[in-house]
């Protein structure tokens, strides 16, 4: 494996008192699926705010396609090639899924000051969002608002809006979650053939979907990692098994 | 399909509201009664402004308590030159004012943006109640700028003796003007419809829902918010140039918060985000100022108690009412 994609050193965040990010040290490399588990209240969602920067860091550094993207603003980490999908997913709730693909579409293009061509009559437009709809298997509702959408759905709608992105990595935060065991399932499918374009940090409850598609895996616990390896090192590591995976492994 | 259908509705409305605009002074001037002529013309210029309003506030979501400041900013571009011109005193550079409307408009336009441009890049920052409180604190700045000026009337305004010129069209004719001030809106209308539908009113609207989601795909909201707020500026300045020459009079009193709630009034009264909702509301409410000023000092207290039906009831105002939600596509 090359050099990592995400370099993520020292990361460290509180909220007054509580640590939610303490000293987190982790990357990401071209071609894989690192998961990153851990029981709820861990701090997972603050650290893929804090790669997003939806929040800022206290301390710590994290380079992303070898620059220091610290100091930079959300919409320019995405423009560099972070895409990410939310815990509680975050859409424009009255556009229709075709128009929020749309809408990331015409951002990777930089083209968002036209003020002249209607999006509904722009052929080409339509056609790249109506592709990536149908990979993520949701072209049939593409016309439906998001706030119609199920749980499921607005997941996959987020994921296709990564796509759209053509991004250099994904940060996947709970994609399963609300979806079917059906759901599950096909989802991970997708993902399995997704890291060839770019690798994904997984947060994931879903164990079997982490064993199945996980290259590596973290486990944070109150902020900390306090293992990084391998599946069959993870199913082992002791500490492991006490402080999360209980009777998962 | 239903989504078709209610568009087709909404369309045949906004179709009758602009006829009925037109046939109201075509009908008054055959009558013989100019004053019906004036307030269409009233109507279509409110209406204008509020367009401009609405682009923030209805597409962005920026509810600007600070429009006045275009608006009379616009008036006093058209006062201004119109009193140089008349006396021959030098403005600027040797330039003496004028009396062309041709003129007059881009100056109020241009000028209006670039004060767009300051105002929206300082207040942008905020959001919510700080973004309505530092667009109001600006606006009452140039109030009392204009107040404390004696160059040009301070607080008595500035009066307009004849009506700017425009090539070819007899101004003063009331009809004449009115038509001016139709084909400006309707080419103002034109405009918002195609901001609306484009990328760029994709991303404006966008952020309005939803301000992180449009972040996190790689836009950054603040440029397409200042952007949204400087076109808005330059059509309510427009709409101040055309009111002032209405009126033949500034002053101060288009520059108060009065006439930037009066604005947004207008936009909720049509139908937030509407095409035709700043027309539907500025129809609605002049037709009530006159109708019930007539009868009582109070009608204000009426357009109150409208507009709070409007807020609990009727969300989508008088376009909302009458054709139906607004889609996305
Ligand atoms: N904005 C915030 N302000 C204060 N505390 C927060 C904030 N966001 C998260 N927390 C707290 O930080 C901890 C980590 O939360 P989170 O990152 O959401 O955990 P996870 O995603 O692993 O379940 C939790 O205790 C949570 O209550
Ligand atoms: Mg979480």
């Amino acid at each position: 494996m090359g050099d990592a994609v995400l370099e993520i050193s020292n990361l460290a965040k509180n909220f007054g008192a509580l640590r939610a990010t303490d000293g987190v040290t982790l990357d990401l490399r071209p071609g894989e699926i690192h998961a990153l588990i851990g029981p709820n209240g861990a701090g997972k969602s603050t650290l893929i705010h804090q790669i997003c920067g939806t929040l800022r860091q206290d301390s710590g550094s994290i380079r992303f396609a070898g620059q220091d993207i610290s100091g930079l603003g959300v919409a320019q980490r995405a423009r560099l090639g972070l895409g990410r999908t939310f815990q509680v997913s975050s859409l424009a709730s009255d556009f229709s899924a075709l128009r929020n693909v749309m809408l990331a579409v015409q951002a990777r293009q930089g083209s968002s000051f036209r003020f002249f061509k209607p999006v509904m009559r722009d052929k080409g437009l339509i056609d790249t969002a109506m592709t990536i709809l149908e990979r993520v298997g949701l072209a049939a509702r593409a016309r439906l608002p998001a706030a119609e959408l199920s749980h499921g759905e607005r997941r996959q709608l987020e994921i296709a809006m990564a796509l759209a992105l053509q991004s250099k990595a994904f940060l996947l935060d709970e994609p399963m979650a609300g979806m079917g065991p059906e759901g599950s399932k096909s989802l991970t499918r997708f993902l399995d053939t997704l890291r060839h374009e770019a690798p994904i940090l997984l947060v994931e409850h879903d164990m079997d979907a982490v064993f199945a598609l996980a290259d590596r895996i973290s486990v944070l616990v109150y902020g900390r990692i306090i293992a990084t390896g391998t599946v069959e090192e993870i199913r082992r590591d002791p500490a492991v098994r006490t402080a999360y995976l209980g009777d998962h492994a | 399909m239903r989504e078709a259908m209610i568009v087709t509705r909404e369309n045949l409305i906004n179709l009758i509201l602009a006829a009925l605009l037109l046939a109201v002074p075509i009908g008054a001037n055959w009558l013989g009664q100019p004053f019906y002529i004036t307030l269409a013309t009233r109507v279509a210029i409110l209406a204008l402004a509020a367009t401009g309003l609405n682009l923030a506030l209805g597409l962005g979501g920026l509810v600007s308590f600070g429009h006045a400041a275009f608006f009379g900013l616009g008036g006093y571009v058209a006062g201004i030159l119109a009193s140089h011109g008349f006396s021959g005193e030098p403005l600027l550079f040797g330039f003496s004012g004028t009396n062309q409307m041709w003129v007059i408009w881009p100056v109020a336009v241009v000028l209006s943006g670039l004060v767009g441009l300051a105002i929206g890049a300082i207040s942008l920052r905020t959001s919510g109640v700080y973004f309505i409180m530092i667009t109001l604190a600006f606006a009452q700045m140039v109030y009392y700028f204009a107040v404390s000026w004696p160059a040009y009337g301070g607080e008595d305004g500035l009066s307009i003796l004849v009506r700017n010129q425009f090539p070819g069209v007899m101004t003063m004719r009331p009809m004449s003007f009115f038509l001016i001030c139709y084909v400006i809106l309707l080419v103002s209308i034109g405009l918002f419809a195609l901001i609306r539908a484009s990328r760029f009113g994709s991303a404006l609207q966008a952020t309005r829902q939803n301000e992180v989601r449009v972040a996190t795909v790689g836009i950054q909201p603040y440029r397409i918010r200042l952007t949204a707020f400087v076109i808005s500026a330059m059509i309510t300045g427009l709409a101040g140039a055309l009111f002032a020459d209405l009126n033949r009079f500034v002053s101060p009193s288009m520059l108060s918060w009065h006439m930037s709630g009066e604005l947004i009034v207008l936009i909720i009264l049509g139908g937030t985000g509407r095409l035709f909702g700043p027309l539907a509301g500025a129809a609605l409410y002049v037709a009530f100022e006159y109708a019930l000023g007539g009868i009582t000092e109070r009608w204000q207290f009426f357009l109150g108690l409208i507009l709070l039906l409007v807020v609990l009831f009727a969300r989508g105002g008088l376009l909302g009412l009458l054709a139906g939600r607004a889609r996305h596509g």
